[in-house]
């Protein structure tokens, strides 16, 4: 980046508590808070996986990812100029900092450990990630399994024939404990193997801009992405039920606007059919359906199977076209053959045998490690995670049931170290034989919680916050969020320039398309998406899908070529322009935008 | 357009690559590619032999090419001198009797008693990997009429005399003995498009992309630097047009068919329309990586799109020669191979910061 240019961004010290929600520091743990010194750092809005103001106990998504994130790269496998990374919450909005060695001494340290390490998992990469899909099995299994005691007027009588000699208030706070432990190892095993897998795709990326300077990077990215990943996988299980409602003769109760409820009891009652319809759906649901219709970082993304409404509202138009007789099979074959032909041309095209040797060894890793790193989330984010905040409801039903909370989902208004105390209060009375004294002292706590997170939607966060660093060299940062030195200039220039009609972000499919804009705020809001309309969103997540059969084009505030929105843009054929940084703040829902998916600009046309 | 010729022609169909040293680089490369399948306006080239003959008549003992060997390449006063002399001995002699023959049999073969064509120098150092000769020597369009083909033959062999050609010449030390110039005599065209399209991108040498310039009219306007042309980038692989940039277009060149070249004025509404459609763009594209895939290297390849018989449009190619800047850089490779893969990722790690 040119030195010369000395722009900022706001400082953390700067940022002006939201009024009427001067309390929001009371919803987090004391070391989220920017301290004077964080002024001298550059920080980012975590957008991607925080775009609304955060619950007090959702705060735990950001902690524990980073305890694991930054222990694998700081400590475990010693990257040598990338350290772990710091988070701030303010005004409910996560804040992030990469830290990065600069000491040549200590790079050198670093990388002796380094070269000692990492080689361990690139050559056991696939016996060691089927390990690791079995841990996570056991993981979810585990979560699935722990039992939250009801605590009720009597203790089970098989506490004192089988002379236990522990009573079940003793386990209200070890199975809370349980599941922070289980979320937490799940959280180490998703860094486990990921800043590799990244660093796998960088060095390609890299390679591929030197050799063809003017290739785009949604051109590497289809030579990266492989075909057969979870990702897409409970969409295609929709489309299973869609052809198999048809087949059956089951198809009628599909109605757009339909409640799912009343469609199951509908199809129930087609007799033997519509039995074995909801035979395959049970079969889809686990696992299939464990997906989150978020990205598994806030308790109301809740999974498909808690919440069917998402899938329901794919299925009609499913069923259409296959009653109309339309493929909805994804072309796998077709794009196996056309990502083969990209490969082998780009290839033939590079200056010498030594250039595709290198080709074929960078791409190779790529390929070796794309499963793990794409697989995983579904593992972790949706399933793992959706498992979790059912546990966790279980909990704030028992809370519930002792009368300190009024509604159970009101748990997840408090921070998870406040759960404890809560669980402690409810433990205590129920040995005493007293009632807990926690109403009196958390409801009045969680309902200035709920409105002060209400007053913090209002808030814009502004993409980035203190002094514009050098370069951004953490892999992850670059893979994971889109953001390279280019970004920050860009976004500090729309910082500068509110008004002007253009955002600019990553070319990530190809195509020009003008429509009307959705602008999608929450993912809870999918359902109103209209087919030939433009999706303007924060990010999209693997279970959005389906929502693609429907769209023109999709525009997004954060991601780079390899984010979801830019994978399965591309497969459907549509332009995207993804990492935007503020297309959700400006532009409205019904607004005609064009964009420009070979040159990564979107236009305000209206 | 092939068969019989006499001694002095060679048609287009029976020439390639191997007989540069007889028909010159471009005669040749428009024989490779008419061989190859290619579109190409017919023609035939008049052979480096009848250069020869017809340089032997006026110099009998040689003196030209010893005194042009001799030439300082600072020395612009002396070759000033000594080109515009030999010039003008080219342009008042009478050719030889075979020569005027065989050319004008074949070029009443070619195009009747009247039509027009574009007389074309070939010489044999032009075009070639290592110079590109880009420009110096002549192109006569809209030649009509045996004697103005002749006359125009004899300012192509001319031209290699200009003194543009000979400081070339003598600055990248060619052999003058080995210079001489084949001259191409093909059908006009009545482009309504024409262009240049890189196989590789000349701004900064990428192999996966396909660069298309071009305007309406002749190539003429756009060489002489007249109008900006129109700008597409075709991405090599998929097919897909990622840039496309339509400048404004005062002026056209279009055939007189009286003779020449006249510029025509473009209308205020007109001007900023694409001298070509998203599938013409396509199309050219996929013509460049056929000629590009013939050849087995990038090239710079000249195009016009043109009516033809039946009523419908064609795209022509007029010449193709292998790119030159880009091919000299390539002998570094961007990356070495690593004794394991992942190495490359442990060294990107290390070297980040350097």
């Amino acid at each position: 980046m040119d030195a010369r240019v000395t722009r900022r961004f706001p400082l953390p010290s700067e940022i002006q508590d939201v009024p009427g929600a001067e309390g929001w520091r009371d919803l987090y743990p004391f070391f989220t808070r920017f301290r004077p010194e964080d002024d001298q750092r550059f920080w980012f809005y975590n957008s991607m996986h925080f775009p609304e103001p955060m619950p007090s106990f959702d705060a735990i998504t950001s902690e524990v990812p980073y305890t694991g994130l930054g222990a694998f790269t700081t400590r475990v496998f010693a990257f040598p100029t990338a350290l772990g990374i710091d988070h701030r919450i303010v005004n409910g909005g996560v804040y992030i900092t990469a830290n990065t060695v600069t000491d040549p001494e200590q790079i050198e340290q670093r990388l002796k450990v380094f070269q000692q390490r990492a080689p361990h998992y690139y050559e056991n990469w696939v016996p060691l990630y089927q390990q690791w899909e079995q841990r996570l099995r056991g993981l979810i299994a585990e979560v699935d399994a722990i039992q939250v005691p009801q605590l009720p007027q009597f203790e089970d009588e098989a506490v004192v024939r089988e002379a236990r000699g522990i009573a079940q208030n003793h386990f209200v706070r070890a199975a809370f404990h349980r599941c922070i432990e289980c979320f937490s190892k799940m959280w180490h095993h998703h860094f486990e193997f990921l800043m590799l897998g990244y660093g796998a795709y960088l060095v390609f990326f890299q390679f591929c801009k030197r050799a063809f300077p003017e290739i785009a990077d949604q051109m590497v990215a289809r030579m990266v992405a492989g075909i057969d990943v979870l990702m897409f996988r409970p969409d295609d299980e929709l489309k299973r039920l869609a052809r198999l409602a048809v087949e059956l003769g089951v198809d009628a109760p599909f109605v757009d606007g339909a409640d799912p409820h009343a469609v199951l009891a509908a199809v129930a009652k087609l007799g033997e059919p519509g039995n074995a319809w909801l035979a395959q759906l049970e079969k889809s649901r686990d696992p299939w359906f464990n997906t989150s219709t978020g990205d598994g970082f806030y308790h109301h993304h809740r999974s498909w199977n808690d919440d069917l409404s998402v899938p329901f509202s794919a299925l009609p138009r499913y069923v259409a076209m296959v009653r109309a007789g339309k493929s909805i099979d994804r072309p796998t074959e077709q794009l196996r053959r056309e990502r083969s032909r990209i490969i082998a041309e780009y290839r033939a095209l590079l200056a010498s045998d030594a250039e595709r040797t290198v080709f074929d060894q960078m791409l190779g890793l790529c390929h070796v490690v794309f499963p793990y790193v794409e697989d995983h989330k579904f593992y972790c984010e949706h399933w793992f995670t959706t498992r979790f905040y059912s546990k966790m409801r279980e909990f704030g039903a028992l809370l519930a049931s002792k009368g300190v909370l009024d509604d159970g989902e009101d748990v997840f208004h408090l921070q998870h170290f406040e759960i404890d105390q809560a669980l402690v209060d409810v433990m205590l009375a129920w040995a005493a034989g007293s009632a807990p004294v926690g109403a009196a002292h958390w409801k009045p706590i969680i309902t200035e919680r709920k409105r002060i997170l209400e007053k913090l939607k209002s808030w814009t966060a502004p993409p980035a916050l203190g002094p514009m660093p050098d370069s951004i060299e953490d892999p992850a940062v670059q893979m994971l969020w889109g953001i390279t030195s280019e970004t920050l200039t860009m976004w500090s220039r729309g910082h500068e320039s509110p008004d002007s009609t253009e955002l600019v972000g990553f070319a990530a499919s190809p195509g020009v398309v003008e429509g009307l804009a959705r602008v999608l705020k929450n993912v809870n809001e999918i359902g109103q998406m209209k087919e030939g309309e433009i999706l303007v969103c924060a990010v999209t997540a693997p279970s959005w899908g389906p929502v693609f059969g429907k769209i023109r084009a999709a525009v997004s505030d954060i991601g780079g070529t390899m984010s979801h929105a830019a994978i399965v843009a591309r497969e459907y054929g549509m332009p995207a322009v993804v990492g935007t940084g503020q297309a959700t703040s400006r532009i409205r829902t019904g607004q005609r935008i064009r964009v420009d998916g070979d040159r990564g600009i979107v236009t305000l046309l209206g | 357009m092939d068969g019989i010729a006499g001694e002095w022609v060679r048609w287009f169909g029976d020439i390639g690559l191997g007989d540069r040293p007889l028909v010159g680089g471009k005669g040749a490369s428009l024989g490779e590619l008419t061989g190859a399948d290619i579109t190409v306006p017919p023609g035939f080239v008049v052979t480096t032999a009848a250069f020869e003959a017809a340089l032997a008549a006026i110099d009998p003992d040689g003196a030209i090419r010893v005194h042009i060997g001799r030439l300082e390449q600072d020395d612009l006063a002396a070759i000033t001198a000594a080109a515009d002399s030999i010039r003008e001995r080219f342009l008042a002699a009478a050719l030889p009797a075979g020569i005027t023959s065989d050319v004008s049999e074949a070029y009443q073969a070619l195009a009747g008693p009247a039509l027009p064509v574009a007389v074309r120098s070939s010489a044999t150092s032009e075009d070639s990997a290592e110079a590109s000769f880009a420009g110096l020597q002549d192109t006569r369009l809209c030649v009509q009429g045996i004697e103005a083909v002749l006359q125009a033959l004899r300012a192509c062999w001319a031209s290699l005399y200009s003194r543009e050609s000979v400081s070339y010449r003598l600055r990248l030390q060619l052999p003058e003995g080995q210079v001489a110039m084949g001259v191409v005599v093909q059908r006009m065209l009545a482009s309504r498009a024409s262009g240049v399209m890189f196989t590789r991108s000349p701004l900064t040498g990428d192999r996966s992309v396909i660069v298309i310039e071009g305007s309406v009219g002749l190539g003429s306007a756009m060489v002489s630097g007249e109008v900006t042309p129109d700008k597409y980038v075709v991405n090599k692989v998929t097919g897909e047009i990622v840039q496309r940039t339509v400048s404004a277009k005062a002026v056209r060149h279009v055939a007189a068919f009286d003779g020449g070249v006249r510029i025509e004025p473009i209308g205020d509404a007109e001007q900023r329309l694409p001298a070509l459609g998203d599938d013409e763009v396509r199309e050219l594209a996929a013509l460049g990586k056929q000629v590009e895939r013939h050849y087995g290297a990038p090239q710079d390849i000249e195009w016009a799109i043109a009516p033809d018989e039946r009523g419908g449009e064609r795209i022509h190619v007029l010449q193709s020669r292998p790119e030159t800047v880009w091919s000299r850089r390539d002998a570094q490779p961007v990356a070495q191979p690593a004794a394991r893969a992942y190495d490359h990722v442990i060294l990107a790690l290390h070297n980040r910061r350097r």
